[in-house]
């Protein structure tokens, strides 16, 4: 990453625009539901209930929220793994991405857990660990979020760098230098633990197997939430790259998106397929004749569409297709994840589930707060690519 | 080099298939069996006449809070429709045409119990003596994977509380001291308060406590006592969900009472085939393979790229 930090500049420009203080007062809203959930109790909020003891803030915060965030993952080992230098000005923005996803993704897991103030106790009890997929979980996020601290820092040490303070200096120096050497063991940290935890979330649902619908319920689930999270953070990639370039005016990486999406359309493809044969195999194809089936065929097509979109070398080369494209495929990712974590789940008709408004504020809020903190990263530290082109870095 | 490529592109593949995919359920896990001194319930539904004692008996035993009643302008309490936050035991009635049975629900005790397995830090931990699945919240984060996970749907939670606790029957177990007597009938006595308030209580005997192996040699002299009484000659809980140390007798299809068909195979078998497979089956081999696998074509990936650009450099 630091070998190309050159190229990074703060997009700077006022920060208290319209759309930010939009964005803030939708956080604050939300600020004020969690509050208030603190203060008289998860059901005060909410609609969870003994039946769906889950609902949006886990399936939308955290499983789809970490897929999001799964933008570094998937760029990260096209970069460094199969060894394409060529997407290397995504990396930043993508980590960046990755960071809010995942620690949203944290605040949300809080306001979920009855107990939150227990937490710090999964990490430390070590004598006590189990062989939950979600303790896997639990430890993985935590520690992805660490890694993904450091592999941002020189962010913040090319700041200080620049700064009047020589003392500063000195010591954003040392760590650039420190991250520098130590960046091979921590980028494999960053590829490993997402690799762990986004399967683990699909083995997490395997758990309530007699109250999974069959569509849903295979043990190839953990390799179908990895891939899906390589999908959905590709797609993530391009829209986020697409849209930082219209409102920051910055170069856009038109040419370089077009090969990012005609990657991810192969593996959504190869995803869909493998899906379906999955299904077929064995022998559930009698499910799909039910409402089930059409949240199935849903998740599915949403990806079939958006990747043959991509098919077409003039369609994929034209931002207005990469993010129609991109959008289908992160609807699609997202579709397989809400269907395993609330549509499959059924825990009897005594029970019916349908977010709350103050628990869909609580969602809302961290979405807005996610895309405040990134606008404001952005116009203060060197994330983005420079106006000035910069030379190819492959 | 394009060969050592492909060779650690290839190893790279297969070690992340091999630390993601199902494809490990063939390493199955070792079926867990009930402990000898497993303790139970067998509730017989055609003996239960639905006087509801063992809800009340149950609720001074735990020290349960009053539960509202759906009328809204009265104070009358406790007539719960269904276990919560404040309900552990509950008697409900089946009734269908003609046909009628009582039935009583808590929890099962699992002799395998996905709600133990999916809790993280064993707030939620199945006694290695009694085999009874206990609650401890000092390491209970409140997440609800165990709501999530029991098939049977007992584990409540506290939904209107600012500082909420898992809630579930723990067959009174701080009530049990072990002071059994054998009986002169070869059926272990229990002197009163020491255990189960429901069984205790019950006036018709339609719930009783004991070992697990008891239970089932009692129910099964049942069956064959009455042949033709009871639904499909069998006990639920004896394998079903993987066995259950509380277990049941009915005339009435076991499904109609909110028992679930859910198979022989203990509830979290799936899972932790998986789970164990990728995990511990070669402790944490995977991951740290994986992870060497990634370092190692990080690093070659970096140092050819650094060569490449000296090379340019020294080109231009």
């Amino acid at each position: 990453m630091s070998a190309h930090t050159e190229f990074h500049t703060p997009v700077g420009g006022r920060l208290m625009t319209r759309p930010f203080m939009v964005l803030l007062a939708i956080a604050c809203v939300g600020a004020i539901s969690a509050a208030y959930r603190f203060m008289n109790g998860i059901g005060s909020v909410s609609n969870l209930s003994n039946g769906y003891p889950w609902g949006i803030w886990i399936a939308i915060d955290v499983v789809i929220g970490t897929a999001i965030g799964c933008g570094g993952y998937a760029v990260g080992l096209l970069v460094y793994i199969l060894n394409r230098g060529k997407y290397h000005p995504l990396v930043r923005p993508a980590v960046l991405t990755s960071l809010l996803g995942y620690g949203l993704a944290v605040i949300a897991v809080v306001i979920d857990l009855g107990r939150f103030w227990s937490l710090w106790k999964v990490p430390i009890y070590v004598w006590r660990w189990s062989h939950s997929p979600q303790l896997e979980v639990a430890l993985c996020v935590a520690a992805y979020n660490l890694v993904l601290l450091i592999e941002l820092s020189p962010v913040l040490f090319e700041k200080l760098r620049s700064g009047a303070s020589s003392g500063l200096r000195k010591l954003a120096q040392s760590g650039l230098t420190f991250v520098e050497k130590s960046f091979v063991w921590v980028l494999a940290l960053g590829l490993l633990l997402p690799t762990m935890h986004q399967s683990s979330l699909g083995t997490m649902m395997l758990l309530p197997g007699p109250r999974m619908h069959p569509l849903w319920f295979t043990s190839w689930l953990p390799l179908l939430f990895l891939i899906n999270a390589i999908i959905m953070g590709l797609a993530v990639v391009t829209l986020e790259a697409t849209f930082s370039a219209a409102a920051f005016r910055r170069p856009r990486e038109t040419a370089m998106l077009a090969s990012l999406s005609y990657v991810g359309a192969w593996i959504a493809l190869g995803w869909a397929i493998f899906r379906v044969l999955v299904v077929a195999l064995t022998g559930k194809l009698g499910y799909l004749a039910s409402g089930y089936g059409i949240a199935f065929i849903g998740e599915v097509g949403l990806l079939v569409v958006g990747a043959a979109m991509l098919l077409s070398e003039g369609r994929r080369s034209q931002p207005v297709w990469q993010v129609r494209a991109a959008i289908l495929l992160l609807l699609g990712g997202a579709m397989h994840r809400v269907n395993t974590y609330l549509v499959a789940f059924n825990p009897g008709s005594n029970y019916s589930y349908f977010p709350a408004v103050p628990e869909l504020l609580i969602t809302f809020g961290i979405i807005a707060a996610e895309v405040a903190v990134y606008v404001a990263a952005v116009k203060t530290f060197p994330i983005l690519r420079g106006a000035v082109p910069a030379k190819a870095s492959s | 080099m394009p060969l050592d490529r492909r060779v650690l592109l290839k190893s790279l593949t297969f070690g992340g298939v091999a630390a993601t995919a199902g494809a490990v359920p063939a390493l199955a896990r070792v079926r867990k069996v009930a402990p000898p001194r497993a303790m139970g319930m067998l509730y017989d539904a055609t003996k239960c006449i639905g006087c509801k004692t063992c809800v009340v008996a149950c609720k001074q035993a735990n020290d349960m809070p009053t539960e509202p009643g759906p009328w809204k302008e009265s104070n009358l309490y406790d007539a719960p429709l269904d276990l919560d936050g404040k309900t552990k035991n509950i008697i409900k009635l089946y009734r269908e045409g003609e046909r009628t049975s009582y039935v009583k629900q808590q929890c099962m005790h699992c002799v395998d119990p996905a709600c133990a397995s999916a809790c993280m830090l064993h707030s939620l931990h199945k006694d290695e003596v009694t085999g009874v699945v206990g609650y401890d919240p000092t390491y209970c984060v409140g997440c609800r994977y165990c709501q999530m996970a029991c098939p049977f749907n007992v584990p409540k939670f506290e939904f209107s509380k600012a500082v909420p606790k898992i809630v579930k029957c723990e067959l009174c177990r701080h009530r049990v001291k072990d002071a059994a007597i054998r009986g002169a009938d070869g059926f272990t006595r229990y002197p009163k308060g020491q255990g189960p308030a429901c069984c205790e209580v019950c006036p018709r005997d339609a719930v009783i406590y004991g070992t697990r192996d008891e239970l089932l040699a009692e129910a099964k002299r049942r069956i064959a006592a009455f042949p033709g009484r009871y639904f499909e000659d069998r006990v639920y809980g004896e394998f079903d969900a993987g066995g259950t140390q509380v277990l049941y007798l009915a005339h009435v299809p076991f499904e109609k009472l909110g028992l679930p068909k859910i198979g022989n195979e203990p509830v979290p078998q799936t899972a932790y085939a998986v789970q164990e497979g990728i995990y511990y089956k070669l402790p944490f081999l995977a991951p740290v393979g994986l992870y060497a696998v990634l370092a190692a074509v990080a690093y070659r990936n970096r140092r050819a790229e650094a060569v490449g650009a000296g090379e340019k450099e020294a080109k231009s």
